[in-house]
């Protein structure tokens, strides 16, 4: 089968739903604490002696200052640009230079670097990324070069393709005030506005041990690591951090369309976005349910949505389902779908909407229920696969209000979901005063696609 | 503290711990495998010989098709059947194609995998290609072409590889055009299935939860009923047509930019120092010359990378970059500047030194998960690697000296260049 390309918001991280999928008790992480403050977790995995290296700091695009939206992902790109110590640039090059990868990321919630090394050369980069969470030293000349490539991503990532633009636009009318409602990468125009001041003052206030994660994972284990630790971020005195202040929603009282026409829209699509509660918000008990619910109606070839709209009916050449329940505030469920030439939109959101009023009306069956859930378990061995995955998982659960126990009893709290579990989320979510309906369409004026 | 530990860069290449077994089945299946048991599961990946550039005229695209039609329905299952068979079990199994190669991967827990191998076998030995799912993935693989169609990074490559080989099966892309994928029947799919999928021409590699006596037994299950000699066309050997900047207009706020010209063949005796040389311009990231030059002394570009691509009538060395449609001109001269700086041997030790360091230091860390291996051992079954490649691979890297980048720079990077644009580029 092939899968069509989903519609989801330009997050910088592309957390994938899966991502949640720890087998019970098997990445068996231990954990300890600094002094400092800072959080440390260690999943040991020696098939190579190899690790991957992650801090996360607590921070993401949507403690942007108003009026500088994106912020931390430009701050997260000048972590690149040199301290007293390592000159500008000269970061990655040597870590490549000891045979290493590396990179960086930023999401709503968090920011994240890491690199992957050889385990003799942990202690190299450890005591590298210390050093650039409180000795950062920016000039002009790299800072403000930067900003333009920034712009350029954003010219790549978001301006260069339409169904990037209607997912900005549908989180902006998702969210009437939370600050999802701003592109991790930030407005055009606040972009250009960003000045090296802006960077330092954000970077001051948040990267400072107390509000950061270490996670290592590979061939290692906590004794081993926790002098390292000491050596490097332990020496790092911590700061006071001030409150993280992110304005509330709303109360939604009204069903909103977003319509993107597009010039260079060729193939139409459709997508359906619920407010819904992550993990750690209001309703969070729904949670795991909602996952259960997004893998039956839209995870797969034999979903409802897949069966129905797409092989019963016809109408699509894709649908499914996406629900990301790692997020600090309230997240979205979502349906999604792309027409066969020739099929109204109109016709293809009834069809749609009969697979969620079904499910509202009826709820699940016990015998695909079972189905999912076995197949949502089963897959959580594969997570284990990867060094960077099991890092992923911790780091984003870590940073979106879980806890380690959370990833580690993921497993049992799936296989506990029942049917009656799986309707009371899909009531509670799937609710049209919540929801924004997004259609990306072709320019009014040119001929429908053939 | 931190400078001592920079300077420290003498290198203990951690070894690669994995011990690689060849497997030869009795009837003739080629595969290599890893044993690891520390996960109950196994990764396997499989490739034909033929892809794309064997599709007949008029059916580009079949190829692809096809694979996306294998999971799709085999033996007693109907589509939803088989699907259902796959995912209540856990079992993922795709198929892809490229212009040389047909591949497949199967991924399984241990308890599910002779059920997994037989469903594999049913896919490539009795796929049904039922009509739902022929219309169903033909809408799906046309909806995707019309995504495509204004999609700047796919034309930018689309065009390239249209201008550099004028006549040749390389000029298609792979998924073919709307009106080939329309004609594409089903009785299509089962002559390419019949004709290109063969024992002679197939490779497997596997890494997980199986041993080699117990993956020998499934091998023959599996594949021992395929036919023994694959039929296809030959792919003539061909070289790309250079010189020309061919724009494609499309009002865009930045032009994506594919450039290239011909490569090294993965066989020839200087491949690993043209792979350094590479390093060296634009494949090492944040250490690559163009990255250096395009973005972080100028800011022109988000991204701007090259590589060597082994297409095996064909090899090729190709690049590319994103950047706003005034700065297209600079960033293509800024390309040109750095590869004349090649050819002329503006190369020094420390480059060398630091390309080595990383390539050989860095080999370990694409070896760490059984999906990574298993790709990894079909692809050194794919080039003729041997079996002990993985302990000698760092060997071939280390023994390229500065002459020899110098040499093979010459070669490879004298050429014109072949450049494609998508957007509005000024002055162009």
């Amino acid at each position: 089968m092939i899968q069509p390309r989903s519609m989801v918001p330009v997050t910088g991280i592309g957390l994938h739903p899966e991502s949640a999928s720890a087998p019970s008790g098997v990445f068996h992480p231990e954990t300890f604490g600094l002094d400092n403050g800072m959080e440390v977790v260690v999943v040991s995995n020696h098939r190579a002696p190899v690790v991957a290296h992650w801090v996360w700091y607590r921070v993401g695009s949507a403690d942007s200052p108003l009026g500088k939206s994106g912020l931390p992902h430009f701050l997260e790109h000048l972590m690149f640009k040199g301290t007293r110590e390592i000159p500008p640039g000269e970061f990655s090059k040597i870590v490549a230079r000891h045979g290493g990868n590396d990179n960086a990321m930023t999401s709503y919630d968090a920011t994240a670097y890491y690199q992957m090394i050889a385990k003799d050369r942990l202690e190299l980069v450890m005591a590298m990324e210390a050093d650039r969470m409180v000795n950062l030293d920016l000039s002009d000349e790299h800072v403000y070069p930067e900003r333009d490539v920034i712009l350029e991503e954003r010219r790549s990532r978001v301006d260069n393709e339409p169904s990037s633009l209607l997912g900005e636009q549908l989180m902006a009318a998702q969210y009437l005030h939370h600050p999802y409602r701003l592109p991790v990468i930030g407005w055009f125009h606040e972009i250009a506005s960003y000045t090296r001041e802006d960077a330092l003052d954000f970077y001051r206030r948040w990267y400072t041990p107390n509000n950061a994660i270490l996670i290592v994972a590979g061939d290692i284990t906590a004794e081993e690591l926790r002098p390292l630790a000491e050596r490097t971020y332990g020496r790092i005195a911590p700061r006071e951090l001030p409150p993280r202040v992110r304005v509330a929603e709303p109360p939604q009282h009204a069903e909103r369309r977003v319509v993107l026409h597009h010039e260079r829209v060729r193939q139409p699509s459709f997508v359906r976005s619920y407010l819904a509660p992550s993990f750690n918000s209001e309703g969070k008990e729904h949670a795991y349910a909602l996952e259960v619910l997004a893998e039956i109606l839209g995870g797969g070839g034999t979903s409802r949505l897949y069966r129905s709209v797409v092989v019963e009916e016809g109408l699509a050449a894709g649908a499914g389902a996406f629900y990301r329940g790692i997020s600090l505030d309230a997240t979205t469920f979502r349906l999604y779908a792309s027409p066969r030439p020739g099929v109204d939109m109109a016709a293809l959101e009834a069809a749609m909407d009969r697979q969620v009023e079904r499910v509202l009306e009826g709820g699940v069956e016990a015998a695909e229920l079972k189905r999912t859930k076995q197949r949502m378990l089963a897959e959580a061995v594969y997570a284990r696969d990867s060094l960077g995955g099991a890092a992923r998982i911790f780091g984003s659960a870590l940073t979106s209000g879980l806890g380690v126990t959370d990833v580690e009893a993921w497993p049992a709290r799936i296989a506990a979901v029942s049917e009656e579990q799986v309707h009371a989320a899909a009531r509670f979510v799937l609710r049209r005063e919540h929801a924004v309906t997004g259609l990306l369409l072709p320019a009014r004026a040119a001929n429908p696609s053939t | 503290m931190l400078t001592d530990l920079i300077a420290a860069a003498d290198f203990g290449v951690p070894s690669t711990a994995a011990k690689v077994e060849p497997v030869v089945s009795a009837t003739g299946i080629k595969a290599y495998l890893i044993h690891e048991p520390s996960i109950p599961f196994l990764s396997l990946a499989l490739y034909f010989t033929g892809g794309g550039a064997t599709d007949p005229r008029g059916r580009e695209g079949l190829a692809f098709m096809t694979a996306g039609l294998l999971d799709e329905g085999a033996g007693p299952h109907d589509s939803q059947a088989f699907r259902s068979e796959l995912e209540d079990n856990a079992i993922r199994l795709s198929f892809d194609a490229d212009r040389d190669g047909f591949s497949g991967e199967l991924k399984t827990l241990s308890e599910k995998r002779e059920h997994a191998f037989e469903l594999l076998r049913l896919a490539v030995t009795a796929p049904r290609f039922d009509p739902e799912p022929v219309e169903r993935i033909r809408s799906q693989i046309l909806a995707d072409l019309r995504r495509r169609e204004t999609d700047p990074d796919y034309l930018a490559a689309r065009t390239w590889f249209a201008a550099a080989f004028p006549g040749h099966p390389y000029a298609h892309p792979t998924r073919g055009y709307p009106e080939t994928v329309r004609a594409i029947t089903a009785e299509d799919c089962r002559r390419f299935v019949a004709s290109r999928l063969a024992r002679d021409n197939l490779v497997v590699g596997v890494a997980g939860d199986i041993t080699a006596e117990e993956l020998r037994v499934l091998l023959d299950a599996t594949f021992g009923d395929l036919p023994a000699e694959s039929r296809r066309p030959e792919v003539p050997k061909v070289q790309p047509r250079v010189g020309s900047t061919e724009v494609v207009r499309m009002a865009i706020p930045q032009s994506v930019v594919t450039f290239g010209h011909g490569g090294i063949e993965r066989k020839d005796p200087d491949y690993y120092a043209a792979y350094v040389a590479n390093y060296i311009l634009g494949g090492g990231g944040f250490s690559s010359r163009l990255i250096e030059e395009v973005r972080e002394k100028r800011g022109l570009a988000y991204s701007v990378y090259s590589y060597l691509y082994d297409l095996d009538a064909a090899p090729l060395w190709i690049g590319g970059v994103a950047t706003n449609n005034q700065q297209v001109r600079q960033s293509i001269e800024l390309v040109r500047q750095e590869l004349a700086r090649m050819a002329k041997g503006d190369i020094g030790e420390t480059d060398l030194r630091n390309a080595k360091t990383y390539l050989t230091g860095s080999f370990p860390l694409r070896l760490t998960s059984n999906d990574q291996i298993a790709k990894t051992l079909v692809g050194m079954l794919i080039d003729d690697l041997g079996q002990d490649y993985l302990e000698r691979r760092n060997d071939y890297i280390a023994a390229v000296t500065l002459e020899d980048v110098c040499r093979v720079s010459r070669r490879l990077f004298s050429g014109e260049l072949l450049v494609s644009v998508v957007g509005d580029p000024e002055g162009l």
